[in-house]
């Protein structure tokens, strides 16, 4: 090749070839829980990494794989490690890298599954996480611990879509010999490439984008193989040997990707959190036509946040591209393409508006998710975002009379006939 | 562990177990840019299959003390230098394009001591272009891209090498280019100009494959974009003992592209010249 393939063509062949066997175009089901093994020695040496080949497939599966290797390709990572969802990935990454005692400084703009897992559930288990302004460097500098093993925030928070400042944070997690992960699920590779700017690891819910279709709940956690464990001097799993698996030291395996050997090793092993083989294949049709996909729910959403925009009952709208947005320049460096198709709004009038805007909507299904073909309408304070104290919820750019639009790939008159509608109807409300 | 004297220090990795002095050893040697980890499963298989390995840092790459020496002949004096006390019975040296005529290099130093050589992805000249050359110090990343592009066998392959290197999941394509770059970032920015410069102006390769004294296995990628193996003809006309291997559908970077090909060449060819041997 005298270049590198594109991106539309990675994203419907990398990983994979026609099926030798059979001659199949499309991805096999391999719908098997185990591998036959030659020999005894093709065995040991399976299990002693000194030949690569599927074992189990809570370990490695070759439809999985497949998926796995396609998003790595496409997020220029070194590899990747499908999970069971995207929560699953975003512990696996933690797992793999910390234990009781270590510390975490996040954004505080999160998925509130995400805000869950840190500030309660890990907590439980001895790992601790400070909460930072997602704009404000100082603060994340300021959290840094002689503990904190990790640096975490989405590329575009949710919901209040603040930008991460990917290149800065970083650069400043590298001064202080750390990783940066990013949950990327609302840009996807299409929108934004986080290893190229600098981020360490990076993770999708691919149950969103990436699958495209609601049809299935999966994880990917991506390795960019930038971080130099190493030369940080703070990460023992990686280089001590680990006497769970043959005293392997695993930065002397590889130097470029010993935090996926362990994931695999021992995150999938003893965690367990793996993917199938069919949702593989499922998020494959998905990912086939990822470019296609996005570029649409970009070009529908920015028709919808105008139309919102004009509306004399929007009080207030965060999309990026828009000049009310904080990180409207910010977004124009980092995210050339778009910013996705996920956004909030805050209607005029009260909570019980609100409540008759979504019910009133049609074509919007109210649901719990988003980057479905479909649009998708929740209310935030009442869902997704239940847990979090008002005081945090306050700071994450929420409020009771948010509304989180996942913008789908309908024909944009309907969508925005559809909003004007449903808005009518709110407007009826006391 | 470590070989060599203080200030001259050789890292090697020794594939998992603690290297033993009385099994006859593999002495791997990578190529430009690069490190011990491109034998990841190569050298784990030898070292757990009745051989001792050494999986070198050259000079001024990874963990070994540089600076990056800037011919071939510097770089094998410094590996003779680094091999010569061991007591390991016999030696095979295993190397990757610039490594392979490092190894050539460095069995003329050791006539006695070396049992074999593997040359993988090896050219006699290894001539590099002029523009490639320039780039690597005008536009650093441009040309590990342009390498990076050209280490891969064609399109689309090396982005679905099954089932994986070094395991299902993983992407060649980045992990070569991550690996040079991290070479850069550790050991300095002259390391990609000084490699490819002493691959560019070495022109001892047919006097050293005609010197040698054992016997000589060529790995060749049959779609090498960067060494075909036509470009190795010269060397295996000038052995007096060459074996080819040419592994189907593989790009320069073979260890990587086919990992198991790799390995069932080497392990058989270290099965026949170890053959007898003892401590």
């Amino acid at each position: 090749m005298s270049r590198y393939p594109g991106f539309d063509t990675l994203a419907l062949h990398a990983g994979q070839a026609p099926d030798t066997a059979t001659g199949a175009r499309a991805v096999p089901i391999y719908a098997t829980t185990s591998f036959c093994f030659e020999d005894s020695e093709h065995a040991a040496s399976l299990f002693n990494m000194e030949r690569a080949g599927h074992v189990y497939s809570r370990i490695s599966n070759p439809t999985v794989a497949v998926l796995e290797e396609r998003v790595a390709a496409l997020e220029r990572g070194v590899g990747a490690i499908a999970t069971a969802s995207g929560q699953a990935a975003l512990h696996l990454a933690i797992a793999t890298l910390m234990g009781a005692g270590s510390h975490i400084v996040a954004s505080r703009a999160l998925y509130g599954g995400s805000h869950n897992l840190l500030a309660y559930t890990l907590r439980r288990f001895g790992i601790e996480t400070t909460f930072v302004d997602p704009r404000d460097l100082d603060a994340w500098r300021a959290a840094i611990r002689p503990a904190t093993r990790l640096l975490f925030g989405e590329t575009l928070g949710n919901p209040g879509l603040d930008v991460l400042d990917v290149p800065a944070a970083s650069a400043l997690a590298h001064a202080h010999g750390l990783p940066l992960l990013v949950d990327s699920t609302f840009t996807t590779p299409y929108l934004m490439q986080p290893a190229e700017l600098g981020a360490d690891l990076v993770y999708h819910s691919a149950t969103k984008f990436i699958g495209g279709h609601g049809v299935a709940i999966g994880g990917v956690l991506v390795d960019s193989g930038r971080f130099d464990w190493r030369s940080s001097g703070k990460f023992d799993v990686l280089t001590r040997p680990y006497e769970g698996f043959h005293g392997m030291t695993f930065a002397d395996e590889s130097t470029v990707a010993p935090f996926l050997l362990r994931a695999r090793r021992e995150g999938l092993r003893d965690f367990g959190a793996c993917m199938s083989a069919h949702t593989a294949f499922l998020l494959l049709q998905g990912l086939e036509t990822l470019p296609l996909r996005m570029a649409r729910h970009v070009e529908n959403a920015r028709k919808v946040v105008a139309f919102l925009a004009a509306h004399p009952q929007i009080e207030s709208i965060a999309y990026p591209e828009l000049p009310s947005h904080p990180d409207q320049r910010l977004a124009q460096r980092l995210l050339p393409k778009g910013c996705g198709a996920v956004f909030s709004f805050n209607l005029k009038g009260s909570r019980a508006a609100g409540r008759r805007f979504v019910e009133s909507l049609q074509v919007f299904s109210h649901l719990a998710n988003v980057g479905d073909a479909k649009s998708l309408v929740i209310h935030p304070a009442s869902t997704t975002h239940f847990r979090v104290p008002d005081d945090e919820l306050s700071a994450a750019g929420i409020t009771q009379g948010t509304i989180r639009l996942s913008i789908g790939l309908e024909d944009p008159a309907d969508l925005l006939d559809d909003l004007g509608r449903a808005l009518k109807a709110a407007s009826r409300v006391a | 562990m470590d070989l060599g004297t203080p200030g001259r220090r050789i890292y090697a990795y020794t594939g998992g177990k603690p290297f033993d002095s009385t099994l006859p050893c593999v002495v791997f040697i990578h190529g430009a840019q690069h490190d011990h980890s491109v034998w990841i499963l190569q050298s784990r298989y030898l070292a757990h299959h009745g051989c001792a390995v050494l999986a070198l840092d050259l000079p001024g790459h990874g963990r070994s003390d540089g600076p990056a020496a800037s011919s071939v002949e510097a770089i094998a004096e410094r590996v003779a230098a680094a091999l010569e006390p061991l007591t390991s019975p016999r030696l095979l040296l295993v190397g990757h394009s610039m490594g392979s005529l490092i190894a050539l290099e460095v069995a003329r130093r050791l006539p006695a001591r070396v049992a074999g050589v593997a040359l993988l992805a090896t050219a006699s000249p290894m001539g590099v272009s002029d523009a490639l050359l320039a780039a690597t110090r005008s536009d650093p990343a441009a040309a590990m891209d342009m390498i990076n592009v050209w280490s891969h066998s064609p399109v689309i392959a090396p982005f679905a090498v099954r089932p994986g290197n070094p395991a299902p999941g993983f992407n060649v394509v980045w992990q070569n280019l991550r690996l040079m770059q991290r070479t850069a970032s550790v050991n300095g920015s002259e390391v990609l100009p000084t490699d490819f410069a002493a691959c560019n102006s070495y022109n001892g390769a047919v006097a050293a494959a005609r010197a040698l004294q054992c016997p000589a296995l060529f790995i060749l990628g049959a779609r090498d974009q960067m060494t075909p193996p036509k470009a190795a003809r010269s060397l295996i006309e000038a052995c007096a003992q060459p074996q080819v291997v040419t592994l189907p559908a593989t790009g320069h970077t073979l260890m990587a592209e086919n990992p198991d090909g790799v390995r069932r060449a080497l392990h058989e060819f270290t099965q026949r010249v170890f053959a007898g041997v003892t401590a």
